[in-house]
């Protein structure tokens, strides 16, 4: 970390950096615009990445592309998104030297190398991450935070060892209440609070809570955690802490900021309230909420009328598993369910696929799921203060002709 | 853990394109991210804004903000006020009505 000096002398190099032609370079590079107001974005390309929406630079925020969700049910590792909090990441990281600390209210804490790690019985799972801000960028009225379309989220085929397979072998003391969770991603600032997550101990020891090092058959991309990451099956994203190398039990529930203060949502059946207004109470934010999107035809697209056209797209929910997606054509009146594709798991994309016929004219095409539990999209959007849990039945307007 | 320095910072930002992404079976690995390339615009008090918001994120973090009559002193004075309260940002309380009176006028 920096002291203010030190600071300010980084914020006066940057200042130079950024007056090195890069308005040039900035005008050269494609940008897209993403569809709500002062959408613009540059397509970015990393290391490890394919070119991606360029949220921000410094700490990286990488929106994936949405095209890249009509690819297939796993999304690559070059177009998973990207999110940061913290500008003091890791850039240097030796898989040898690395290790994970297992410390607090446990009868033998445990420093593990990666190898010991990838000894250990591994498991896999396919689970979708997904922004809590995802589409923040469509709420009405508009909140401040990341202004995202709907490519902060990603499923991919995780591989790892259990949680509760390390916490065991540390010996989870009596009395324990909650486990926290540190990556190597560090505040500029030393008044900057460190992003530390927490979850309750029978969720951090459900067998399903996994610390990954695989993702889609190959090592974590850079900045999607490698070497080493938390990943919470059904769960925001906010909690797959990536870097992942400290985890305190302890008997209290964790009071650091990035719990008690931020992610929080509304404590309430829909985590909404009265747009423009605040909540009374809030709670930390949990499952994902049902979505659901048509992937192959964009709003405004044109398609064939009276020809049969094949909507596909994908749906997921925060772990009861997808039970149904419907396509409406005339604005909810009448749904049609649509076939479900492979089942990859309760916590992946679940594809889907419709045809259509359409005479002449201008749709509003609407997909909604829902799932085992009976859980569905809202036809209007909710709205929170933050920005969170998006999940209104999406709409795509098609001329057909 | 090693910190990138300011003046590796300058180099990467020299260096167009800035891969040297090692491949995995490397070790240890080490990560460059391209240069920045999101600025300020130009606007009365620009100065008190690059020392007081660069140090922890890019300008991008300002730019992608909702615009608007609706995102103006208010939006951008809790936004300050967030930085400080809740970020820990050691901005000087002589300052924060400049760097809102920037951002309110320039974006």
């Amino acid at each position: 970390m920096l002291d203010r000096r030190e600071v300010l002398k980084r914020a006066g190099l940057a200042a130079l950096a950024t007056g090195l032609g890069s308005s040039k370079l900035f005008a050269l590079d494609p940008t897209v615009v993403l569809p709500f107001e002062n959408g613009k974005r540059p397509l970015v390309k990393y290391p490890q990445k394919r070119p991606m929406i360029g949220q921000t630079s410094r700490p990286p925020q990488l929106e994936t592309p949405f095209s890249v969700f009509d690819e297939g049910p796993i999304t690559p590792n070059n177009a998973f998104f990207v999110r940061y909090h913290l500008a003091d990441i890791p850039y240097h990281v030796d898989p040898d030297a690395f290790t994970l600390e297992i410390k607090g209210k446990v009868e033998r804490p445990l420093k593990l190398s990666l190898k010991e790690i990838k000894k250990l019985p591994a498991v896999e799972i396919v689970a979708v991450a997904q922004c809590s801000g995802n589409s923040r960028g469509f709420f009405e009225p508009r909140v401040a935070g990341g202004q995202l379309a709907n490519g902060a989220m990603g499923n991919a085929r995780w591989r790892g060892v259990p949680l509760k397979t390390v916490l065991e072998k540390a010996g989870v003391q009596q009395g324990a209440k909650q486990v926290t969770f540190n990556g190597m991603d560090t505040p500029v600032m030393d008044t900057t609070p460190d992003f530390v997550k927490a979850l309750d101990i029978d969720h951090a020891l459900d067998g399903e809570v996994m610390l990954a090092y695989g993702m889609n058959g190959e090592d974590l991309p850079f900045l999607n955690g490698f070497p080493l990451r938390l990943v919470v099956p059904g769960y925001y994203g906010t909690y797959w802490v990536k870097h992942l190398n400290e985890i305190t039990v302890i008997d209290s529930v964790f009071d650091g900021f990035w719990m008690k203060s931020a992610y929080r949502i509304p404590d309430n059946s829909c985590g909404c309230v009265e747009p423009g207004t605040a909540p009374k109470a809030t709670v930390p934010i949990n499952r994902l909420t049902v979505r659901s999107f048509i992937t192959n035809v964009l709003d405004d697209a044109k398609v064939k009328a009276r020809k049969t056209t094949k909507l596909r797209g994908i749906a997921f929910d925060g772990g009861k598993g997808i039970k149904e997606v419907a396509v409406s054509i005339d604005n909810g009146e009448s749904w049609t369910p649509a076939k479900l594709g492979k089942d990859l798991g309760k916590y992946s994309f679940r594809e889907w696929t419709l045809p259509v016929k359409l005479v002449p004219g201008i749709y509003d095409l609407r997909v909604r799921a829902t799932n085992n539990a009976g859980d569905t999209q809202p036809m209007q959007p909710l709205w929170n203060p933050a920005g969170y849990l998006h999940n209104v039945a999406e709409t795509v307007r098609v001329t057909a002709a | 853990m090693i910190r990138r320095s300011p003046l590796s910072l300058l180099l990467a930002a020299a260096a167009i394109s800035a891969l040297s992404f090692e491949p995995v079976t490397a070790a240890p690995i080490s990560y460059d991210l391209p240069p920045e390339t999101a600025a300020f615009k130009p606007g009365q008090n620009l100065e008190l804004v690059m020392n007081n918001c660069t140090g922890c994120h890019s300008a991008d973090y300002i730019a992608t903000q909702p615009r608007g009559p609706k995102y103006k002193q208010d939006f951008w004075r809790a936004e300050v006020n967030k930085m400080i309260k809740v970020y820990g940002a050691p901005i000087s309380e002589a300052d924060v009505a400049g760097i809102v009176e920037y951002l309110a006028t320039t974006y």
